[in-house]
């Protein structure tokens, strides 16, 4: 059973909302930094395979709802 | 701040009979001749206007230099009716082309705010002018109130005061501003996707932007691409300050080259470098001052035209001192939404500090560097990546006296007063750090 495509998330962070909680990196360190400051970097390359319920618990457990989800299609 | 107009170029900022400008509607009229506006829908002349627009070339001349018939375009086709929101808030503090358009040439800003206001089919035309400006807006106030006499008025025309700051006047903040009284950027997932006032789109321009539009609608695409290059079409505005004998407002064509531009100011010939673009600006090194003033010469160099701001930089003062200056006000001026811009802006002034006044340890380069990769890209708005652009060209123009002042002997430029204007009151404006 072969997906046609397959699906990723890209990862945003809101900057207004986010207040440097950290769970976001402390769920997902394989894509998202944090700073010296705290704040999470996270690179603009879609998030895929077992990473994806990660990331989708990053954004579900973020206490300012800063992390935002977009859903991509994948080659 | 002298509004002394030396214009080469007298598209929007003509002198007048009389060596003196007419900012009353019949020397408007005198000077541009008539401008027809249809007060009942005409789908042909408004496809006529987007057309002329979309093929004269015009770029937005408050600061980012995006397409000005795009924007047009992304307002369409809405429920709600788009309101026209024309910029001159002016936040930059070197800048001073929206006061002088506002107090010389009010009626070219309205007709071009007019035109695209029935072009896009909105309901509303408001002014945005700093609260602290009190004669750009008495200036636009009498305008409109003259035209209301001369039944000239065609859409509903207010004026705004929002506070003054470096920020406000970036797009996102304005309409937030306007929408609930919070000047506040927010964050944009799709910035094709306009901003609203309230509900209604909003098509925000700067002042200049619009003028040029009313000289559009005029004269036509081919007319305006008399002047400038094909790329960059059109005279513009410039502010020249620093070492000049008459600081002001100068009309050039895009493409004359910068030292033309500073000559047509009085500048010293004894510069060590520009700053360009503003205060979120680059620097461009005095050796460089023959490449022409337009978009892509500009960034082959390093720099960008930006909010149209050349501040010319004696060789007797300290870029770094200058450029720390710099980066302390845009500090105190963030609006303390985004982590990055809260503590690295800080942080980068901070260190540019310990390096001019040759208190920095050895990693104070590499560590700027990084901070500024750090912050850049992370801000709701752009107002940490000019800080970025700025701070980053100063270690390559002033890479010289970087190493100096890394090793511990400071140059005596430091001691200089500063060519820098800040508001009165704002962090960044003691000449000691």
């Amino acid at each position: 059973m072969t997906p046609a495509r397959r699906i990723g998330v890209r990862l945003r962070v809101d900057p207004v909302a986010c207040d440097a909680y950290g769970y976001c990196a402390e769920l997902l360190p394989e894509r998202v930094t944090v700073d010296e400051w705290g704040y999470p970097r996270v690179d603009g390359a879609p998030v895929e395979g077992d990473l994806v319920e990660l990331a989708t618990r990053a954004a579900a457990e973020c206490p300012r709802r800063a992390v935002l989800l977009e859903r991509v299609t994948l080659a | 701040m002298s509004t002394l107009t030396l214009a080469r170029t007298e598209r929007m900022l003509p002198v007048g009979p009389g060596g003196r400008p007419a900012p009353d509607l019949a020397g408007h009229l005198a000077t541009h001749g008539p401008l027809a506006i249809p007060t009942r829908d005409d789908p042909g002349w408004k496809a006529a206007v987007r057309r002329a627009v979309a093929e004269s070339g015009l770029l937005g001349r408050g600061g980012a230099g995006f397409p000005a018939a795009a924007k047009w375009g992304a307002v369409d086709g809405g429920w709600h009716r788009p309101v026209v929101v024309v910029n001159a808030m002016e936040g930059e503090p070197a800048s001073a082309k929206d006061r002088v358009l506002l107090t010389q040439a009010p009626h070219l800003v309205l007709d071009g705010a007019e035109v695209a206001a029935a072009v896009i089919g909105a309901s509303e035309i408001v002014i945005c002018v700093a609260d602290h400006n009190g004669p750009a807006a008495a200036s636009i106030e009498a305008a409109i109130a003259e035209r209301r006499r001369a039944g000239m008025s065609g859409h509903r025309t207010s004026v705004r005061r929002p506070p003054g700051g470096y920020v406000t006047g970036e797009e996102s903040s304005l309409v937030t501003w306007l929408s609930s009284g919070l000047a506040m950027p927010f964050f944009r997932t799709d910035k094709s996707v306009p901003v609203t006032v309230g509900r209604r789109p909003a098509l925000v321009h700067n002042a200049e932007t619009l003028s040029q539009v009313a000289l559009i609608a005029r004269h036509g695409p081919a007319w305006f691409r008399g002047l400038g290059t094909t790329e960059a079409p059109g005279s513009t505005l410039v502010t020249v300050t620093g070492a000049v004998r008459t600081p002001g407002v100068l009309e050039v064509e895009l493409g004359t080259p910068v030292a033309d531009i500073l000559a047509q100011a009085g500048a010293d010939t004894e510069l060590s470098a520009v700053l360009l673009g503003g205060y979120g600006g680059a620097w461009l090194d005095a050796a460089e001052l023959a490449i022409p003033y337009a978009p892509g010469p500009l960034k082959a160099a390093g720099t960008s035209h930006g909010v149209g701001v050349m501040i010319a930089l004696p060789r007797t003062s300290c870029g770094l001192a200058e450029t720390a200056r710099i980066a302390r006000y845009m500090a105190g001026e963030s609006v303390g939404q985004c982590g990055p811009c809260i503590f690295g802006l800080p942080a980068i002034a901070d260190d540019l500090e310990q390096l001019w006044t040759g208190r920095a340890d050895a990693a104070v380069v590499d560590r700027i560097q990084m901070r500024a990769a750090t912050v850049e890209g992370r801000g709701a708005c752009r107002h940490p990546d000019g800080v970025v652009r700025l701070v980053r060209s100063a270690l390559v123009v002033f890479a010289a006296d970087t190493l100096d002042h890394a090793r511990g002997r400071p140059c005596s430029g430091h001691a200089s007063p500063t060519v820098l204007r800040f508001p009165e009151g704002a962090a960044g404006t003691r000449t000691s750090a």
